[in-house]
């Protein structure tokens, strides 16, 4: 198997570039949860499949974002009877 | 660096974004009817929006030297009154002649109900009819993944010549099924609600380059109509070349548009990234 050459396919390049964001947007992502906690009431929908989301990043399969993407999507086929929102809240109500 | 806005509503957008975007090396910009953030009373309001995007707008953006292109429709928030579509779809015919217009767009779906459905189908059969390109929207976050699939079913059903039709907003859960469905996908570069410009190229490096293309989608939203100028700085920081930067935000777009032959880019262009 050859070793790309390119710079967008190397990883120490990839973290030199991406590193501090992706610590950034790790810690906000732990201080929304701690904020949750702190927060009287309880989860929604929304929060619910947050977390439910969090296993996804660390069960060592690929292709992470995608399958976060299906978790949080409705699962039915066929079209609804009727619009009764204009909006989409992030996350599939039901879940 | 030179570039294509190929989804803007500049409606919503102030004269200085004209001249930002311009500064930034933007040689054509590409306007889909949309909601305008609140349900239209009539048929009338449809009509005046429709001048606006086919004579105001234009003369608006030739001011800074920028040709300006739109689409035509009803969008799905607006077609769950079926009566009222029907009656837009009416008066659609007396622009499609316009010079400036593309074809029929962005039209799909919101929330995936059955009239919203019924109404895509309807401009698909207008689009074919009348021979022009379709520019479709697929639903918002937990809705796009459901509306997508029905979307390929309708145009499946139609008939429609899949490269002449690019289906908007996909992400990293819809892009495979709409290029092996032989389509053009748009990845929409938003700050939250679609994709970042690192997901963005990481869907560019992944899929095939040559049927995507990258717009900002700006509006009267959170949006940023730089976003495709700065996504290109972007993939110039991974390493991508000047030569594939420029395939995908100016040749990408330009194929996919010529196939209208009133598309043109400001005359000023040369040279690439």
């Amino acid at each position: 198997m050859t070793t790309p050459k390119e710079p967008w396919r190397q990883r120490d390049a990839l973290t030199d570039l991406y590193y501090m964001e992706a610590r950034a947007r790790l810690l906000d992502v732990a201080a929304f949860l701690d904020r949750m906690d702190r927060a009287a009431g309880t989860d929604d929908h929304r929060l619910r499949s947050l977390r439910a989301a969090l296993s996804l990043l660390s069960d060592g399969k690929g292709d992470r974002t995608r399958r976060i993407l299906e978790s949080w999507s409705d699962p039915s086929a066929a079209p609804a009877d009727s619009a009764d929102t204009k909006g989409a809240t992030g996350a599939w109500p039901k879940l | 660096m030179r570039y294509i806005e190929p989804h803007a509503h500049m409606v919503s957008r102030t004269t200085d974004d004209y001249t930002s975007m311009v500064t930034a090396g933007c040689v054509a910009v590409c306007e889909p009817a949309f909601w305008a953030g609140f349900d239209r009373c009539s048929v009338d309001g449809f009509r005046d929006y429709f001048r606006q995007l086919t004579e105001i707008e234009p003369r608006r953006a030739a001011r800074y030297g920028l040709p300006h292109f739109s689409w035509l429709c009803i969008n799905p928030k607006e077609s769950e009154d079926l009566g009222l579509a029907e009656d837009v779809l009416s008066i659609i015919p007396e622009f499609l002649d316009k010079p400036n217009v593309l074809g029929i767009g962005e039209i799909g779906l919101n929330k995936n109900s059955r009239n919203e459905v019924k109404i895509f189908e309807r401009h698909v059969q207008i689009a074919v009819e009348n021979d022009r390109l379709i520019l479709v929207h697929t639903p918002h976050l937990e809705d796009k993944l459901k509306g997508t699939k029905l979307i390929l079913d309708v145009l499946r059903n139609a008939g429609v010549r899949p490269g002449r039709t690019l289906i908007d907003h996909v992400e990293e859960h819809t892009v495979r099924q709409v290029l092996d469905a032989g389509h053009w996908a748009g990845i929409t570069l938003y700050p939250e609600s679609k994709a970042t410009p690192a997901r963005a190229i990481d869907m560019v490096e992944q899929y095939a380059a040559e049927r995507l293309w990258l717009n900002s989608a700006c509006d009267w939203g959170h949006s940023d109509p730089l976003a495709v100028p700065k996504t290109a700085l972007e993939m110039r920081r991974r390493g991508h070349s000047a030569a594939a930067i420029d395939a995908l935000i100016f040749g990408n777009p330009l194929r996919f548009l010529s196939q209208y032959s009133g598309f043109k880019v400001a005359d000023h262009v040369g040279g690439s990234v």
